[in-house]
């Protein structure tokens, strides 16, 4: 490919697209040079998704052109895509788990009947790969085998291997440690000094800062900015991508612990097939304070969550809520609702609500059978719609409307229904697992002085959160686990970044067993 | 269903079916066609066999009934998640007890024997689903092949019932002896009789009534109640249930007992309706046109209920055609049945694109919202 110099690498004139009534992109412009790293930011909803997946195949724009270094190209599939040189790293790798990495990445473009030679053909090409990059990884490893961090890897190797000029990565730092993203943005480094194209998504506007050489707006389906990083500010970010300016540090006093009301000892949780994924565990949560659990997704936190909701079974050891143990009196996660304990959980779509049911059928879930919304033997419809649409009204979800399906309103949206719904049951322990997952920065302000006005009113909460920053602002004292276990406990006055990275990866930190 | 293609309520509820009935029509048009009849006359003939006298409507109706139990069987177990592919042996055994408490208590009087042999159909046919059920939420058998084998079990059972126990002495066929007058359902012509219509006697019975009530109470169950609330949830998401206190296995059981007891009220219609004895299949493949029924009526009671007209004019047309029309024999008839559940049920999502992007069109050139 001969190339002038700069014209883009990628370049999007006017593409516009509609799903039904709502228009995701409008006339976007965007443009890539090669040998940058290029960021792309915005809410949950403001067309970002929408405008790579025009990128790489998967839509196709209604109006709007594409040129690939210079030159105009259709890509009507994901196959058309690579074959212009784009490839895409997903936020949900998509990896055939009990392949080796070799055979991943041959996988589609393998040559010829014959495997072996297309092994050998593709162990010789990585192994250049790895030493240009530095991006090494045990070829001949199964990829279920490997940290997420290294298999992520493996799909920027799959792209390249592919012969990708223009790579996206799609909220890349989602699954990693601190330090594996530290990783990953050396090796985008290299990448851009090997003269690649680089889309950075995310809505992580300090990654934003560290990484990219210029960065794109989008709000509504549009771009509202686009900006050399240098010469911007994550405050100036953040307003461009909600149009109005963001409180992002949560304004909190400091805490006022009382009494003890969910104490937890010695707790094993272990999965099904008997692995133990919370091994021995104790703490305790007070009134009017927020326990934040750090970690890296996957070190037992959600396992730990469940258990304590009474959704999965634990092993050993004993939950105590308010004295009352929950464990040995066999309380399923209806009763321990019963006696005080919401819960927000992690994965909101898979558990916290009904996606095809209507908002209004969500905002009773869990709380369906009490004598609240029941008139005899029938759901009493009138104080179902006033609940939910007191629900609405005082946690501002958007659109208003308890009859709208669930699946339609926004995860920002979605999750303050959530949090009303167990708020508003006056809990005395309140469990919220990622409560900012998929939800964008406005919603995030909200929900965080939310939880914060629960800590004030005297209520006990227990922060499950892989973002570090959330628990950074919102805890007052920090568990980080690993591997199952609690490796130490800071008090989130004392706590950085780094120093919570270190115990997230499992070096101990002080005070704790 | 995320991956297809939305469309407005009215059109999914009214206008897919109509179009994916349409498609079936035209298909079987065109079979008619090559068999050298005309489609056209064949139609006309068809819809005056279902509708064009009383007794057309009568038998229509008949029919209808047995669909709307099973219809409704089907449904109720959709929601709670289930595919129950057993009605056809649920309403065997339901019918069943129907039956036998016709043949016991035939001596009694029909206000003392009405109650029971309810009673009993939904008992027979609620016991035939609970082991697949309790096999499905204990054991994780998958219910779809089990209530597949309780059918076989349930025919196989029958048939050495009918053979060698209630098998009328003296007799060839495998059937009961009749039932006594008063186990016999009231036909609709003496019903009506009784306020001054006069209708042509046929086999509809006051079954059909209590399939209408079905319906209304399964509709007023599923969407009204805690429990009807606790199924939906389950049947949409068992996570979402575990996380909210409801038990899956509990309510696999209690669908699959409601859904057994619904397609064990055939018997009321066909045995204690129309036939006035047990007699060897007497469901008839109702069971699985209940399949098609509650797919065609998207598992809602009204829906169910259009649906299993639409089937009980099919069986009732289509008899009459192959009456009239020697050419298009009873089996075409089944032919015509099957594409209309092809249509309907297995390629139901054929038309749903195309018609997303019509109704689009008129939508936002109409400005809608």
């Amino acid at each position: 490919m001969n190339r002038a110099p700069g014209v883009p690498a990628l370049e999007l004139r006017g593409i516009d697209k509609r799903f039904g009534a709502v228009h995701a992109n409008r006339g976007v412009d965007f443009s890539v040079a090669a040998g940058s790293v290029h960021g792309l930011i915005g809410e949950n909803g403001a067309g970002k998704s929408t405008l790579m997946n025009i990128v790489y195949g998967f839509h196709r724009a209604d109006a709007g052109e594409m040129l690939i270094h210079g030159r105009r190209v259709d890509i009507h599939a994901p196959h058309a895509a690579i074959a212009a040189g784009i490839g895409m790293v997903h936020q949900h790798f998509m990896l055939v788990e009990n392949f080796t990495v070799l055979e991943n990445v041959i996988l589609g473009v393998e040559r010829g009947a014959r495997l072996a030679a297309s092994l050998a053909h593709a162990r010789e090409e990585l192994k250049k790969l790895a030493h240009d990059y530095g991006l090494e990884v045990p070829l001949d490893a199964m990829v279920s085998e490997l940290p997420v961090g290294v298999q992520q890897r493996v799909e920027i190797l799959k792209a390249l291997y592919r012969g990708a000029e223009i790579l996206i990565l799609d909220e890349p730092t989602a699954v990693l440690t601190p330090q594996e993203a530290a990783q990953l943005f050396q090796l985008l480094g290299r990448l851009r000094e090997q003269g690649k194209a680089v889309i950075f998504v995310t809505h992580k506007l300090r990654e934003i800062m560290a990484v990219t050489d210029r960065v794109t707006v989008m709000r509504q389906g549009a771009v509202v900015a686009e900006v050399a990083t240098a010469e911007t500010s994550v405050r100036e970010l953040a307003e461009k991508m909600v149009g109005r300016a963001v409180l992002l540090q949560v304004e909190k006093g400091p805490a006022q612990p009382g009494a003890a009301r969910l104490a937890v000892q010695d707790l094993e949780v272990r999965d099904r097939r008997g692995v133990a994924r919370v091994k021995g565990v104790s703490f305790e949560v007070r009134a009017g304070e927020i326990v934040g659990i750090a970690g890296v997704a996957g070190n037992g936190q959600s396992e730990l969550l469940e258990a304590l909701a009474g959704i999965v079974a634990s092993s050993r050891g004993e939950i105590r809520l308010n004295g009352c143990d929950l464990v040995r009196e066999e309380l399923d996660a209806r009763a321990r609702r019963g006696l005080g304990l919401a819960h927000v959980p992690e994965d909101r779509l898979r558990m916290g609500v009904v996606a095809a049911f209507s908002a209004q059928a969500n905002a009773i879930l869990g709380y369906h059978d009490r004598p609240a919304y029941n008139r005899g033997l029938l759901l009493d419809r009138t104080a179902i719609l006033a609940g939910c649409e007191k629900k609405m009204a005082g946690y501002d979800v958007r659109p208003p409307d308890p009859e709208l399906r669930l699946a339609s309103f926004s995860g920002g949206n979605q999750q303050k229904l959530v949090l009303a719904r167990e708020i508003d049951a006056d809990p005395s322990v309140l469990l919220v697992g990622q409560p900012t997952r998929g939800v964008d920065i406005g919603a995030i302000e909200f929900i965080h002085r939310q939880l914060v006005a629960l800590r004030d009113a005297g209520k006990a909460v227990l922060l499950v959160s892989v973002e570090l920053e959330e628990i950074l602002g919102l805890a007052d004292r920090i568990l980080v686990m690993n591997c199952g276990e609690i490796v130490g406990e800071v008090a989130s006055a004392d706590a950085t970044e780094e120093k919570l990275g270190l115990m997230m990866a499992g070096v101990r930190g002080e005070g704790h067993a | 269903m995320s991956a297809t293609a939305k469309l407005p309520r009215w059109a999914e509820l009214g206008l897919l079916p109509l179009v994916n009935l349409l498609a079936a029509l035209v298909l079987s048009g065109v079979i008619v066609k090559i068999l050298g009849e005309s489609p056209w006359a064949a139609l006309k003939l068809m819809s005056a066999g279902a509708f064009g006298s009383q007794e057309a409507v009568g038998y229509t109706l008949y029919y209808t009934t047995n669909f709307i139990f099973t219809g409704l069987a089907v449904a109720v177990a959709y929601h709670a998640g289930l595919f129950n592919i057993g009605a056809e042996g649920q309403a065997y055994i339901g019918g069943l007890g129907t039956g036998l408490v016709c043949l016991w208590l035939g001596a009694w009087p029909f206000w003392a024997v009405f109650p029971l042999a309810v009673l009993a159909g939904a008992l027979g046919g609620a016991a035939w689903a609970f082991i697949p059920a309790w096999l499905q939420a204990r054991r994780g058998s998958h219910i779809v092949i089990t209530t597949i084998m309780f059918n076989f079990l349930a025919s196989a059972l029958m048939t050495y019932l009918l053979v060698n126990v209630l098998i009328r002495p003296g007799q060839q066929s495998p059937e009961s002896r009749e039932f006594s007058a008063h186990a016999v359902m009231p036909a609709a012509h003496e019903l009506l009789a009784k306020v001054g219509v006069t209708f042509t006697a046929t086999p509809l019975n006051l079954a059909f009534l209590l399939a209408l009530l079905a319906a209304a109470f399964v509709s007023v169950f599923i969407w009204r109640t805690r429990w009807g609330y606790a199924l939906r949830v389950a049947g949409q998401s068992p996570d979402a249930a575990v996380y909210a206190g409801i038990l899956p296995p509990r309510i696999i059981i209690g669908a699959m007992l409601l859904s057994g007891a619904l397609a064990g009220c055939l018997g009321l219609n066909e045995l204690m309706g129309s036939q006035h004895r047990i007699l060897i299949d007497f469901p008839g493949g109702a069971g699985f046109v209940g399949i098609a029924v509650a797919l065609m009526g998207r598992n809602r009671p009204l829906g169910v209920i259009l649906a299993a007209v639409l089937f009980g004019a099919l069986a009732q047309g289509g008899s009459q055609l192959s009456f009239d029309m020697p050419k298009v024999n009873r089996d075409m008839v089944v032919v015509i049945q099957g594409l209309v559940i092809l249509f309907c049920g297995a390629l139901e999502n054929v038309f749903r694109a195309p018609l997303a992007r019509v109704v689009a069109m008129f939508g936002n050139r109409g400005g809608e919202e």
